[in-house]
């Protein structure tokens, strides 16, 4: 079986992996990392969406092979000292989640379209997120909270890990 | 669902990349990005005996001006393509495609080889390989081939390319002045594939369209170089917008000429469109996609 060595959320990971194990899984069934859900199954939702090496990937369309040498930033590497990241603070202020399902995915997504664009405009948001479903919420508040995290990051560097 | 079983090979060369390949015969499949080829695993839709990963050979992943073309990496991402100021200075019909492809993160790791690769007709990329006469170039343990765009898309995902043969890129001609382009894509969500494309590149002087090239997305099997609607526009003048942004007038001889778009096409059933209504909007969206590219 492949070894891989993988760096996930600052913590450096030794494993053994199967071929057919898909990032997503490594990371919850093997690292414990269930911050991270798995969603369509299909590539289509974005509910798994992480940073790998620095940009947004869907975890369910990456071979944990794939992943080799790579740094991996999950929902649950955002935070620091309890902190939340002022990403997941913006949703929380501007009700940006329901059930929550999406919520790790677009946080980690609005994260990466602001790597590119540190004052989106709403137009921008709704596109930089086409990636991700969100089914219950709408996205009025997602789109909101993208805006009010963009601006409490505003001068900061995008930290992702 | 978790994909069936397979080895997995990673070459550190591409020498062993075609030796691996060469050996494995049908039974392997080349791993680049995976945004098309993890789907279909997983949904257990392909059951190769090996993957051969090729995602982090070197060399493959880069643009370069030649001169009279763009030469495409295959192994470059659609989101490094995108951004190339070599592509959208020089070939811009190729970086206006790959910002529709699917959605950031997908364009983060698929490959522009990879998705030409999987010839899939409802891929962005194909058509626009056609429209602007492409040419790919593959290499195997037996040295390197050049294949035209023209022939390189055989049938349903199926790529002229050999067991044992790698893409290692494009090259994009480059046509000059005079010339603009545009990807009209008409798709039901934001990052689903297109119901219909159409790819445009056309030359206008005093204004009246001097030549046009168009390649259709999701059409047929394959992707398809429209001819007959190129025949169509050539010296066509179209009628001048009126306040409106219409067409002012009864007719536009633009309309009429894009009523050819569909002619030879075999477009697929699926759920989202019966093959009439691809061939409408194969008319309508080339009417779009020459309006902006410049006519």
């Amino acid at each position: 079986m492949p070894r891989i060595t993988v760096t996930v959320d600052g913590i450096r990971y030794e494993e053994e992996v199967e071929p057919r194990l898909l990032l997503v899984h490594l990371l919850r069934d093997r690292l414990g990392k269930t911050g991270t859900p798995v969603g369509c199954d299909t590539g289509n939702c974005g509910a798994c969406t992480v940073m790998l090496d620095g940009r947004s990937a869907k975890s369910c369309s990456v071979l944990a092979v794939q992943a080799d040498e790579c740094d991996v930033v999950t929902i649950e590497g955002l935070g620091r000292d309890g902190e939340l990241h002022p990403m997941q603070e913006a949703f929380r202020t501007e009700h940006a989640l329901q059930c929550g399902y999406c919520t790790p995915g677009m946080v980690m997504a609005a994260i990466d379209l602001l790597r590119d664009d540190p004052d989106p405009s709403e137009e921008a948001i709704r596109q930089g997120l086409e990636g991700n479903l969100c089914r219950c919420t709408g996205y009025c508040n997602i789109v909101r909270a993208v805006r009010r995290g963009a601006q409490e990051m505003s001068g900061e560097e995008v930290r992702t890990s | 669902m978790i994909p069936a079983a397979f080895d997995y090979i990673r070459p550190a060369s591409l020498d062993e990349a075609c030796h691996v390949l060469d050996d494995a015969g049908e039974e392997a499949k080349v791993l680049a990005g995976g945004q098309s080829l993890l789907p279909l695993l997983r949904l257990r839709l392909a059951y190769p005996a090996a993957l051969v990963d090729l995602g982090r050979l070197p060399g493959l992943r880069r643009v370069e001006d030649r001169g009279d073309h763009v030469f495409i990496g295959a192994l470059t991402t659609h989101d490094e393509v995108l951004r190339s100021p070599v592509v959208r200075g020089h070939v811009p019909l190729v970086a206006l495609a790959a910002a529709t492809v699917a959605d950031p993160a997908v364009r983060h790791r698929g490959t522009f080889g990879g998705s030409l690769a999987h010839a899939d007709p409802a891929g962005d990329l194909p058509a626009v390989a056609l429209a602007l006469d492409c040419v790919f170039v593959a290499r195997s343990a037996g040295g390197e081939r050049e294949i035209p765009a023209a022939e390189f898309f055989v049938d349903y995902l199926e790529p002229a390319l050999r067991p044992g043969e790698v893409l290692l890129g494009v090259r994009v001609p480059k046509l000059g002045e005079g010339w603009g382009f545009h990807y009209e894509k008409f798709h039901r969500t934001a990052q689903a594939w297109a119901v219909v494309g159409v790819a445009a590149a056309v030359r206008t002087v005093g204004g009246s369209i001097e030549e046009a090239r168009i390649g259709l997305t999701n059409m047929g099997p394959t992707p398809v170089r429209a001819r007959a609607v190129e025949a169509a526009l050539r010296g066509v003048t179209p009628a001048r917008p009126n306040g409106n942004g219409a067409a002012g007038g009864s007719r536009d001889p633009l309309r009429d000429a894009c009523g050819e778009a569909a002619e030879g096409t075999a477009p697929p059933v699926d759920l989202h469109a019966r093959p009439d209504y691809r061939r409408h909007l194969a008319r309508v969206l080339t009417y779009r996609a020459v309006r902006a590219a410049g006519a």
